[in-house]
């Protein structure tokens, strides 16, 4: 049925996205694999194994830095949903004209800034000698500095600033997809305001929260700036261990072996999640 | 039944207000819907009937006035409380549910028990005519099987009043024509208040017990179908409700209970007052009905008629059992909407040919005119 014309078109129209695809994806990816299925027993001398990848589950440090990423991720990725959610929704479905567009830019703005310079202007806020603590001490709260950064909830603060876009985008989509007479047709039949959320809205909004929750969670986890700037030494975040192994150790087979480790658990933990919930990837995208 | 004993009427508004802004969509409407009847309101887009059926169902507040159901003020009553359901302009059926959860979905928020929802959802379904579709998904039902399931939905919780927002808008013309007959058999089977809102005349003439004809924000008449069509008040209701050749002119001479009237053409006319005060130089509208006009091939046919017009056809507008012709006047150059009559005298009319038409004053409505150049 393709002529040859529409073959070539076809070629010509594939060939940049395929030429991004393997020269930027799958060339470094499989040169990753190789070198991780590399084990050292000496000075230039690797044998083929899988040493690197049992270091990880032999080494409690090392999967207990990533099930503590993976936490602290799903975490994180449920309270943006939490707060995403609200604001998507007044974004959607209560604000009208100009005052939605300035709030859906609002959401945007932050990100015309380097995340680098977003993540200093939450030090700016939260060090000891920072504006919150200059501020508790000034009203008399306190009576010395405190130092608010350094821990998990810094973190925390951090990454769900970080994606709160994520979220709301595709939430903002589809909800603004959903009929207002529909929600209209729930008060008329007599149902409260908890009801419609829980049996109109959230059911239709599945596919934005699927979306959302799946690009925050990745985002999260492969997360590097944040985690390590907010969190400090303490932060104890995957790809710190990742970056250690590549940049201070030298071991690129260790990093390369943690690289691959942590695309297999985080495709896995989103499998389980959409399995969990019932979802498929090809009902969220599609 | 129900005529007998002056009940208190399903549904009534006192002097119901509504203003967005500068803007006066409804203005002082106050009317009661007795019983069991099919009430519709009929009138042009933006004129305000959309807004007062809103006010009725919750979702706007009235800015002045009262809407009563049962004799009891509801005003203060969130949509989801008031006794009043509605079938929504695009029906609005839930798509993330199936036929039986949508139906159920009012009875669970009422708390009712699984058994009592199970045999009301069969019933009502039964009712409507769709037994057993219960486990399909509202988009694989056709749209007279949807319209059908969103009035389902609306009376298996039997609501004082119901209330349609121009439901038959989407639907094609043969399915329009055959839900128009459904509606009203619907109607009476379930023998609740019907509240209809439509700009189609048609929609409202077949199925209503009484019609308002809304238009800028005020009820121009209430009536039945009959009144409107044969008895107007208005010269907006003379002119929306039904088909009308319109002139505008001044009054010359007042008689008993008809006024000669001449147009700024020249063309005089004829027309009957119906008690209306009009007086002598007076700006008047007079309508006539293209079915009330008497087509003639000879002028001796038509000589006891008051008003005559020997005119030459122009357009035939070939529809069946509805068939016109438009019929140009020497006189001022306009085009007379006349109805052919299906007796196959007229059934060879052709363009050019010269036709004599006339009218008794008493077809012709004269009402005084308010608008000026409208």
């Amino acid at each position: 049925m393709i002529g040859p014309r529409t073959k070539l078109g076809l070629i010509l129209v594939m060939s940049p996205l395929l030429l991004w695809l393997t020269t930027l994806i799958i060339i470094p990816h499989l040169d990753m694999l190789y070198v991780s299925l590399r084990e050292k027993v000496g000075v230039r001398q690797y044998e083929f194994g899988f040493g690197n990848y049992m270091t990880f589950f032999t080494e409690p440090l090392y999967w207990n830095t990533f099930a503590r990423t993976a936490y602290m991720s799903i975490m994180a990725t449920i309270l943006t949903l939490l707060i995403g959610f609200p604001v998507s929704y007044y974004i959607a479905k209560i604000a009208k004209g100009r005052l939605k567009m300035a709030l859906f830019l609002l959401c945007l703005v932050p990100f015309w800034v380097s995340e680098l310079v977003r993540t200093f202007g939450w030090m700016i806020l939260l060090r000891e000698t920072g504006v919150i603590s200059n501020f508790l001490q000034w009203s008399g709260i306190v009576n010395q500095p405190v130092e608010m950064l350094y821990n998990d909830a810094a973190i925390m603060v951090g990454l769900v600033y970080t994606s709160m876009l994520f979220m709301v985008v595709p939430l903002v989509t589809t909800l603004d997809s959903l009929d207002d007479s529909l929600i209209e047709a729930g008060y008329d039949l007599g149902a409260s305001g908890f009801a419609i959320l829980k049996n109109i809205v959230i059911p239709h909004a599945v596919p934005g929260i699927v979306t959302g929750s799946i690009v925050v969670f990745m985002l999260s986890l492969g997360n590097y700036l944040t985690p390590i700037l907010l969190g400090g030494k303490s932060s104890l975040w995957f790809t710190g261990m990742i970056y250690s192994q590549f940049i201070t150790r030298f071991n690129w087979e260790q990093g390369a072996a943690f690289g691959f480790l942590l695309l297999g658990l985080s495709s896995l933990i989103v499998f389980v999640g959409l399995k969990l919930s019932g979802q498929t990837l090809a009902k969220t995208m599609g | 039944m129900s005529e007998k004993n002056q009940e208190i009427p399903d549904l009534e508004t006192v002097s119901v207000d509504k203003s967005f802004g500068d803007f006066r969509a409804v203005k002082d409407v106050s009317f009661s819907v007795p019983k069991g009847s099919f009430f519709s309101i009929l009138g042009p887009s933006g004129c305000g009937k959309t807004t007062l059926l809103r006010m009725v169902a919750g979702f706007l507040e009235p800015s002045n006035g009262d809407i009563l159901i049962k004799g009891r003020s509801v005003v203060n009553e969130p949509p989801n409380k008031r006794p009043v359901n509605m079938v929504f302009q695009h029906l609005a059926l839930f798509p993330m549910m199936n036929i039986y959860e949508n139906i159920a979905f009012g009875l669970k928020r009422r708390g009712e028990s699984e058994s009592v929802i199970k045999q009301k959802v069969g019933e009502v379904l039964e009712r409507v005519g769709l037994p057993g579709v219960e486990t399909r998904q509202a988009d694989q039902l056709s749209g007279g099987q949807k319209q059908r399931i969103a009035i389902a939905r609306c009376m298996v919780l039997d609501p004082d009043v119901l209330l349609l927002d121009e439901p038959l808008g989407a639907l094609d013309l043969k399915l329009r024509e055959h839900m128009k007959v459904e509606l009203k058999k619907l109607q009476s089977e379930f023998n609740t208040t019907f509240i209809y809102i439509t700009h189609d005349q048609s929609e409202a003439l077949v199925m209503s017990d009484q019609v308002a004809v809304m238009n800028e924000g005020i009820f121009e008449q209430v009536g039945s179908s009959r009144e409107l069509y044969y008895n107007p008040k208005t010269a907006f209701v003379a002119g929306f409700v039904g088909e009308s050749n319109a002139w505008s002119g001044t009054v010359e001479q007042v008689k008993k209970d008809s006024v000669k009237i001449r147009t700024s053409s020249g063309f005089t006319l004829m027309a009957q007052t119906k008690g209306e005060d009009i007086k002598k130089g007076q700006k008047v509208k007079a309508f006539v009905r293209p079915e009330s006009v008497r087509l003639a091939l000879k002028a001796k046919e038509i000589s006891s008629m008051e008003n005559r017009v020997k005119g030459i056809v122009g357009n035939v507008l070939f529809n069946g059992a509805n068939s016109r012709v438009l019929v140009q006047n020497p006189i001022d150059g306009a085009e007379i909407d006349v109805a052919i009559p299906q007796t196959g005298e007229f059934a060879s009319l052709a363009k050019g040919q010269t036709i004599h038409i006339g009218w008794q004053h008493d077809q012709a409505r004269c009402f005084a005119d308010k608008s000026g150049a409208k």
